[in-house]
């Protein structure tokens, strides 16, 4: 029996860290996902889990001890948000390269810079190449589901790679909505046991982890590790497919909203899609055709499923809530203007930076956008408005 | 836990460090590697960490690994929290019946590592209470990267950033007291030694460090005979002069008291243990004559101020 509840994302994110029960957590706290060590803690204190919590300095030495438990044998998490993950920034390479299957929950907020504690992306965006899955949710209820999924995914025998499981800073880590929880059993019989290969404390064999790795070896090493993130691709879908049985939910690489006749499509990525849908529903009302493709899955980036998704599409607007500084857009729109290039999809492109710094997207902002779309269909992309910020003033 | 010292059963033991590593000959580092794992027991298991350095790099070269025991190393500041995690992990899975026999936990780091850029790690580690070892081996310089300064060189030795030349005496500053500072984290164990005669003292303070429940933190002075430009034959003689002019005292804080373990008879002066080393060359220049009568006054405020803890 599914489980109705009202819960913030960080709540939720922690009810299934206490059905899971994971071995060991290391994390320090950082706004805004300070709550997730805290409620951790707090099972703990009440006997709820019995996972070994440590307390650490730092998100430096958060990543390093989790490194350290995974590669022992344990099942490990953390959670973090903003420059703790920069801090961690060395380690993200090094816990990818290990092939260690820890899952880190990921609060998104931007990157200081000025200082700031609200949601963008900057954070895992930076982290984007590190080796590491990029799974991001819409709300709560897509938080813990994702959460669920996390360990099935990482720890598959052809993966073997971390993943960070994002969600809005705030938006969604604070806000309290309605949630359809998964029983105890049911989520520890979904995720299993985790039982790895090779491990520092295992009786039967010795292992050594770290190397030095001399150029003769270290790009073999390297494409390996590409291959990992390829197989990801399947084994999210696969994981996803099993998951829906359990849970009545349907997931893929992303979400495609009122896109198949879309002649005008926003992609972006988090809770502002919700926002989205409400513009969706209304341009659609209209007879505008308008629709929206969500990203869930960013690592393994799904270059040819998107380029597909949005082939029949006349005008694309790419948003993204991390600025890349590379004075060419952010960094969905490299990504995925490159992948629309190499499929040969000719629609007009519009780059569209939003919510820096928690600033809010509304749905009037998301038709306007859908007003843009209109008119670079049939007039093409005025250059001035081939990238631009979105509520900015000038 | 400790067991009674046994020269002959310590040689007997097998090496947990196996030779082939692309140390260089004479290097201090491996010494202290060697010997501190000598006094593992044998029948108990070890997880054996490591923050970069020339005995990461030169020990553990894909595919080859000269540890008998599971090794990790991570990064170059997180050797304390690495092996906190895997000390942690094995607690979690002890508890849960996934683990079985006694493994203890020993991290390697050199000067830079421990001193330096991995020292919050390192203390973060030591005040969190881990059962675990953090064994710095203090060559006194980045000597991985070609013997730049750390907080552990030494006043006015010549390094490649403290340069000797017209205008600089070599490094200015003193060196940082790491053993007082882990002491100051109230941890069981803190004592440091570097390699005198049978390796008596390395060999005692290493049991007790590994054997003492909770953190326990070892300061081994490593000479570096590359860095300190001296003749690898000399490693013996320089560590004794270290001890003998009361530069390197060999001593432990246990459960918070302080303990010298050698109070030589007749100090020598400090220009005795200066002049084995090309990189204090310079303080034997006509004219530099007060340089010494510095360092002097250095070892001397440190040796009393040792004398007076070890009092109280």
């Amino acid at each position: 029996m599914a489980i109705k509840e009202r819960m913030s994302g960080n709540e939720a994110v922690a009810y299934a860290i206490m059905q899971i029960n994971p071995d060991v957590m290391p994390a320090f706290p950082i706004t805004p996902s300070t709550e997730l060590p805290q409620f951790v803690s707090n099972y703990v204190a009440n006997g709820k889990i019995d996972t070994e919590f440590i307390p650490v300095e730092s998100e430096h030495s958060s990543m390093s001890a989790a490194i350290g438990a995974s590669a022992a044998g344990a099942r490990t998490l953390t959670a973090t948000s903003s420059c703790g993950l920069a801090y961690m920034w060395e380690m993200l390479y090094v816990a990818a390269s290990d092939r260690l299957p820890i899952a880190l929950a990921l609060v998104n907020r931007g990157l200081t810079g000025p200082l700031n504690i609200n949601c963008e992306h900057s954070d895992s965006m930076g982290a984007r190449d590190s080796g590491w899955i990029q799974i991001y949710a819409e709300n709560n209820q897509e938080a813990y589901d994702n959460f669920v999924m996390a360990y099935r995914i990482a720890e598959h025998k052809d993966v073997m790679l971390p993943i960070m499981a994002c969600m809005d800073g705030f938006i969604t880590s604070h806000a309290v909505m309605n949630i359809t929880l998964l029983e105890d059993d049911v989520v520890k019989d979904f995720v299993g046991e985790y039982k790895p290969e090779h491990f520092l404390l295992n009786k039967e064999e010795v292992m050594a982890i770290g190397p030095y790795g001399v150029s003769n070896y270290c790009m073999e090493a390297k494409r390996a590790q590409a291959q990992a993130m390829m197989n990801a691709k399947q084994v999210i879908l696969d994981v996803a497919e099993e998951f829906e049985k359990i849970s009545g939910r349907k997931y893929g690489l992303f979400e495609e909203y009122r896109l198949e006749d879309a002649d005008y499509a926003i992609v972006a990525i988090g809770s502002a899609c919700g926002t989205a849908k409400d513009a969706v529903d209304k341009l659609r009302d209209k007879g505008i055709k308008a629709g929206l493709l969500k990203i869930r899955v960013f690592r393994p980036f799904p270059a040819k499923e998107l380029a597909e998704a949005l082939k029949s599409c006349k005008a694309i607007a790419i948003m993204d809530r991390a600025e890349s500084y590379s004075a060419n857009g952010g960094p969905l729109a490299a990504e995925l203007g490159a992948a629309l290039f190499k499929y040969k999809n000719q629609a007009e492109v519009l780059n569209l930076m939003y919510g820096l710094s928690g600033r809010d997207i509304t749905v009037e902002d998301f038709e306007k956008v859908y007003e843009d779309l209109a008119d670079a269909a049939v007039n093409g992309v005025k250059e001035d408005a081939e990238y631009r910020y979105i509520g900015i003033r000038e | 836990m400790t067991t009674k010292f046994n020269f002959k059963e310590l040689q007997e033991r097998p090496e947990r460090l196996a030779p082939g590593h692309r140390m260089c000959a004479g290097c201090g580092g491996t010494i202290a590697v060697r010997n501190v794992l000598r006094t593992l027991h044998p029948e108990d298991k070890a997880v054996v960490g490591n923050a970069t350095g020339c005995l990461e790099v030169s020990s553990f070269t894909y595919p080859y690994t000269s540890y008998e025991d599971s090794y990790i190393h991570t990064a170059f500041a997180s050797a304390g929290a690495t092996l906190s995690g895997v000390q942690t992990a094995y607690e979690a899975l002890k508890k849960r019946g996934k683990v079985k026999g006694n493994y203890k936990f020993i991290t390697f780091g050199g000067d830079g590592g421990t001193y330096d850029i991995g020292l919050q790690s390192l203390s973060g580690a030591m005040e969190r209470g881990h059962d675990m070892v953090y064994v710095c081996y203090d060559n006194g310089a980045y000597m991985n990267t070609g013997i730049q300064r750390s907080s552990a060189t030494p006043m006015y030795a010549d390094t490649t950033t403290t340069p000797a030349g017209s205008c600089s005496n070599g490094k200015p500053q003193i060196r940082k007291d790491l053993v007082a500072v882990m002491a100051a984290h109230n941890i069981p164990y803190t004592a440091q030694t570097t390699f005198i005669g049978n390796m008596k003292d390395l060999y005692v303070k290493s049991e007790k460090a590994i054997y003492t429940e909770g953190p326990a933190f070892l300061n081994i002075m490593a000479p570096c005979p590359r860095g300190w430009r001296f003749e690898a034959a000399d490693m013996a003689k320089i560590c004794k002069l270290a001890v003998e002019t009361c530069y390197w005292p060999l001593y432990e804080v246990e459960n918070g008291k302080w303990i010298i373990n050698y109070e030589p008879k007749n100090k020598l002066p400090i220009e005795d243990f200066l002049k084995t080393q090309g990189r204090f060359k310079h303080l034997f220049k006509k004219g530099n004559e007060d340089l010494i009568v510095q360092f002097q006054e250095e070892v001397d405020r440190r040796w009393e101020e040792l004398q007076i803890k070890a009092q109280a």
